[in-house]
This record gives C-alpha cells, structure tokens and sequence, in this order.
C-alpha cells in the first residue's frame, strides 16, 4: 500500500463491502435486513464499476462523442442504481405478502414449498 | 499526504466501520441507519473518483428514496415492535467464514492482476456527456431500463393490492 490513492485502494474498499454483504445475507434471518445486505453488495460493484471509470478506461475514441470517452463506467453503474431501486420496491412489496400470509419476515417460516 | 489521501481514509473508516453496523447489528432499524452513513460515504467516495452526477444521482435515489422505502418496510411489517424488531443471527460461524474466503480470494485476485495504470483525466463535468451517452450509444438499454422501472413499479402495486373477496 503505498500513500497515494490508487485503483487498488478502490478495489479493496470494493471488496471488503462486498464479504460484508455476503456475510449478511448469509447470517441475517430478517427479510429486510437481507435487502440491506443485498445493497451494500450492489454499492461495491457500483464502486469498482467508477474506479475502474477513472483509474483503467482507455479513452475510448468514440463515434460522435467528443470529450465523452472512458464513461461507460458510470454509466454501467446509473443502470445498477436504476436496478437496486426496482429491486428494492419489488422486494418490499414481497416481503409485505409475505409478512400478511406468515405473520413474520423471518426468511425462516417461509418454508411451504420445502419438501 | 495529499488532503485526497486524508479525506479517502477518513470516509473509508466510515464506510467500512457502518457496513459492520449493517451487517452485524442486532436491530434492524440500526442496520438501516449503518447503511444510510454508508451509503452517504459512498457519495464523497464517488465525489473523490470524479464522478460528480453519481454522488448527487446516489444520494437522491439511495438515501432518499432506497433507504425511505426499506423504513418503510421495516415499520410495516413488526407488530410487536420491541420483539419482533430484533433479528437474530443463524449460522454466524459459517457465514463469516464464508465471507472471509470470498474476501481473501478477492484480494488476490486484485494484487495479482496486472491493472492498468492510465489515469482518465477527461474526467470533469459528467453530466453533460453521461446524457449524450445516454441518448446515443445507450439508448436502447435505456429504454428498456424505463420499461423496467414501469413493470417493477407495477408488479409491486400489483403484489400488495388488497385482496377483492375476502
């Protein structure tokens, strides 16, 4: 690690969100707080997805674009934030079905379809 | 040090330290807090990287409308809220490991490439050239994501309307 900021310091951050999400979807047994994890999870991809924008593009020279190159990055990452929102909103609305059919959101007692 | 370095570290330790609040935290409207000052670090995080429309676009759709929403869940489906509020943890042991291997095989995986060390210095004012690109080389995904946001919208309505005969 040396002091200046560097595509590896984006790249580790990135990473350390990302086992952080994983370990909670993996542990959390609230409905809702596997949506949280499941966010954080989107955030570091969003993450790599900007550093990699400003520290790895090539500038792409491209067609009819001037001084536009080397975005694609950003906006790969205005589409995930699109998809993290309906996301959310469909998750949410689940996890109310889910929540008037089983009284809880626990992701345990949704169990009917388990041989 | 560059005040770059000092504010990266310092909005590092931030995120990193309420990602922990948001994964590990036994209530779960605390996880939602841990993830608001996440995603609000996130935002400088995005400011640092040049990519300015992102921070704004994060922090309207994230922390107002994302974060708002999972409240809102949060708060509609506990009954008894003191005891239902409270999420246990099932099999912690197994899933920390888990996440350890994953984040050990991350990291290798990120020191042993070999990256490419250009620096982007195109990078000032985005938001006018994140709409051409938009309009022009991504315009198909972008109608799609707009016909996806319509559907999910409405799959969402659809799944909570109240029942017609009951």
């Amino acid at each position: 690690m040396t002091l200046e900021i560097g595509l590896i310091h984006y790249l580790v951050l990135g990473a350390i969100l990302f086992a952080l999400g994983i370990i909670g979807v993996v542990t959390r047994r609230n409905a809702v707080g596997v949506l949280i994890s499941i966010e954080i999870i989107l955030n570091a991809a969003n993450l790599n997805l900007i550093a990699f924008a400003k520290h790895a593009a090539k500038g792409l020279a491209l067609p009819g674009l001037q001084g536009s190159a080397g975005l694609d990055g950003q906006v790969f990452a205005i589409f995930i934030i699109l998809l993290a929102a309906c996301e959310a909103a469909l998750a949410l609305a689940i996890i109310i079905t889910i929540f008037n059919r089983f009284g809880s959101i626990e992701v345990d007692y949704a169990n009917t379809m388990s041989g | 040090m560059s005040p770059q370095t000092v504010i990266f570290y310092c909005l590092a330790v931030i995120i990193i330290l309420s990602a922990v609040i948001a994964t590990f935290a036994r209530n779960i409207v605390n996880a939602a807090y841990g993830l608001f000052f996440t995603l609000l670090a996130l935002g400088g995080v995005y400011v640092l990287l040049r990519a300015d429309f992102l921070a704004v676009t994060q922090i309207v759709i994230y922390v107002g409308g994302i974060l708002v929403l999972l409240l809102f869940g949060i708060l509609l489906t506990n009954r008894r809220l003191e005891d239902l509020i409270i999420s246990g943890q099932r099999s912690s042991l197994l899933g920390v490991v888990m996440g350890c291997v994953i984040f050990a095989v991350l990291l290798a995986i990120i020191f042993y490439a070999r990256w490419p060390q250009s620096e982007n210095a195109q990078l000032e004012g985005t938001t006018a050239p994140l709409g051409y690109l938009l309009l022009q080389n991504f315009l198909l995904p972008f109608e799609f994501s707009s016909i996806t946001l319509l559907a999910a919208l409405l799959g969402a309505s659809y799944l909570v309307r109240p029942s017609e005969r009951d």
